[in-house]
């Protein structure tokens, strides 16, 4: 019976998880490391894993810091609309990344609301930089605020306010004793709000106008190679990506400190 | 000092307190005591700041502190739960608020020690709180308190997490840990037990109101409302009256002033006997005797006798 349940679980994991991204690593592996380099060092998938670096270098720490705030306002504050914010927060997990991509269009573009006085001062949003940083802001915003308001309200307010009649600050406080606290939760946050921001694709298609070399992310450069037959690009290309997914994670542990181990 | 008057303090429909007026003398050890909801907590949470009153004022060593940070109080809290820094070892909670105040390193160090000592902590500094007992983490959370040195101590049920046993004995060390550092000290119970053996002075509160103060056998002797007599300390109810249990006499003939009772079970406790009564009405009583007396009359189940209070209260 311990087998038979060990046998299904790790069963699943293997042929839904592991056998796909094995066969992803093992083609684009295929005709050798060379292949493989060439493949993934051409300008334009250099400029795609830059831009992809860039967005999520932006995109993550951005969600991080609002995500705290968030979620500080959600578990300790008390007003009309608290609910309202809690809702709104899971919005991106709810909606389509097309219909995110869509609304930005509707907001930003050339008809949109503030489209022509953006473009008036210059800015362009659309089919440009800040439009992708906005989609993938949007889509990776839930991660932080998600993993940190339940810790939040494990630990409740008793240390706080010990630590206040001590005499400290509120941004003592929060430095010293809530942000230890809940340091593991920001930490998942944010590793979970890295892999989205790496691996959007939806929203961030929309609103980039998929130009070669200028617009193009690394997800959009995957695609891009596969329906041009570069089958070798497309797959070196995906493992870059999954090392880059795998990298976060491993930072992670690594920056782990010893108490939290014992 | 602490003085609070007219402290207001609702949460939506609840009245948590509904006028309190108090004086805490300094360097006495006082307790609020009452049940659940009576507001005792509160009150203690007014005073270190942590929550506003909606009207009324407090005032700490002659000054008014109603509307100060509890930063600015110079109170110490300690709470039912510890409130320990769960990523600090020993040290650096008791050190925390000397640190936040920017004391020079060598003086945070000294008086870490000093402190790790009083609460008899010295071998724990390194540890973690999780590392330690709900009692050593209750004294920790006393020294840490106490760092800052401040005008005033609260302690919130400080006891209230902890075993029986452990309890009893935490007790008596805060009695002496108070004789030695003299800091005017107010805590919160619902034991009245804790409250006769630790305090100086006992608050009573009941439904956001003060019943009585006074010191515990003032509170116990001379009770002042039926709930005082009925809170602090056991009571039995002979017809309209309030009776201590050992403030009931014995005859095996009736005069004038006795009543007739049937004894239903008598239980030994050690050193005193408990002797269920009932009325010939039904009612139903209870004494309590030394095991000397209780020899002497020699009493079994079933057996009729005579009884009268030689001390009694009537509250109207």
């Amino acid at each position: 019976m311990k087998y038979a349940l060990r046998f299904v679980a790790l069963g699943y994991l293997a042929a839904v998880l592991v056998g796909p991204v094995g066969l992803v690593f093992y083609r684009a592996f295929e005709h050798g490391f060379d292949t493989f380099w060439s493949a993934v060092t051409t300008p334009e998938a250099l400029h795609a894993l830059w831009l992809t670096v860039l967005i999520a270098a932006i995109a993550v720490p951005l969600n991080t810091i609002f995500g705290i705030l968030c979620a500080l306002v959600i578990v300790r504050h008390r007003f009309r609309g608290v609910g309202i914010l809690n809702a709104v927060v899971d919005l991106p997990l709810a909606l389509s990344p097309i219909v995110v991509g869509l609304s930005l269009l509707l907001l930003y573009g050339r008809e949109g609301w503030f489209g022509e006085v953006l473009a008036e001062r210059g800015i362009q949003v659309i089919f440009s930089l800040p439009g992708m940083i906005l989609a993938t802001i949007f889509v990776s915003l839930p991660f932080v605020v998600r993993e940190v308001v339940p810790v939040l309200r494990e630990i409740g307010t008793d240390q706080e306010q010990a630590a206040a009649t001590l005499g400290a600050g509120s941004l003592q406080t929060f430095r010293r004793i809530t942000f230890p606290a809940i340091r593991w939760a920001v930490a998942y946050g944010v590793v979970l709000t890295s892999a989205r921001a790496l691996g959007e694709y939806g929203a961030v298609t929309v609103v980039s106008g998929r130009i070669v070399g200028e617009t193009q992310t690394m997800t959009i450069h995957v695609e891009e190679r596969f329906q041009s037959f570069d089958l070798v690009g497309a797959y070196a290309a995906s493992v870059v990506l999954a090392m880059l997914a795998i990298g976060v994670l491993l930072l992670m542990t690594l920056f782990k400190p010893k108490e939290e181990t014992r | 000092m602490i003085v609070a008057r007219d402290v207001v303090k609702r949460f939506g429909d609840f009245t948590a307190l509904d006028g309190v007026s108090i004086e805490v003398p300094a360097g006495a050890l006082t307790a609020l005591l009452g049940p659940s909801g009576s507001g005792k907590s509160t009150l203690l949470r007014v005073i270190a700041g942590l929550e506003r009153p909606d009207s009324g004022t407090v005032e700490i060593d002659g000054r008014d502190a109603t509307r100060l940070a509890p930063q600015k109080r110079g109170v110490g809290f300690v709470f039912q739960h510890y409130a320990a820094f769960k990523h600090m070892t020993v040290r650096d909670n008791v050190a925390f608020g000397l640190t936040v105040q920017k004391r020079p390193k060598a003086e945070v160090r000294a008086r870490v020690e000093e402190l790790l000592a009083l609460v008899q902590l010295r071998a724990f500094g390194d540890r973690y709180p999780a590392q330690l007992s709900g009692g050593q983490r209750q004294r920790m959370a006393l020294a840490r308190a106490l760092a800052v040195e401040p005008s005033v101590l609260l302690l919130d049920e400080p006891f209230g997490a902890l075993d029986a046993r452990v309890r009893k004995s935490l007790r008596q060390w805060l009695r002496h840990l108070h004789d030695e550092v003299h800091v005017t000290t107010v805590f919160v119970t619902h034991d009245q037990e804790e409250a006769m053996e630790v305090a100086d002075e006992i608050v009573v509160m009941n439904d956001g109101r003060i019943e009585q103060v006074g010191a515990p056998r003032e509170l116990y002797e001379e009770p002042r409302t039926e709930f005082v007599m009925t809170f602090v300390g056991a009571v039995t109810k002979v017809g309209d009256a309030y009776v201590r249990p050992h403030d009931l006499e014995f005859t095996s003939e009736p005069n004038g002033s006795t009543e007739e009772v049937q004894v239903r079970r008598i239980v030994h406790l050690g050193f005193e006997v408990r002797i269920e009564l009932e009325r010939v009405d039904g009612e139903e009583l209870v004494a309590q005797l030394s095991r000397a007396e209780a020899d002497e009359l020699d009493l079994s189940p079933g057996d009729i006798l005579w009884v009268r209070p030689t001390k009694e209260r009537i509250f109207r």
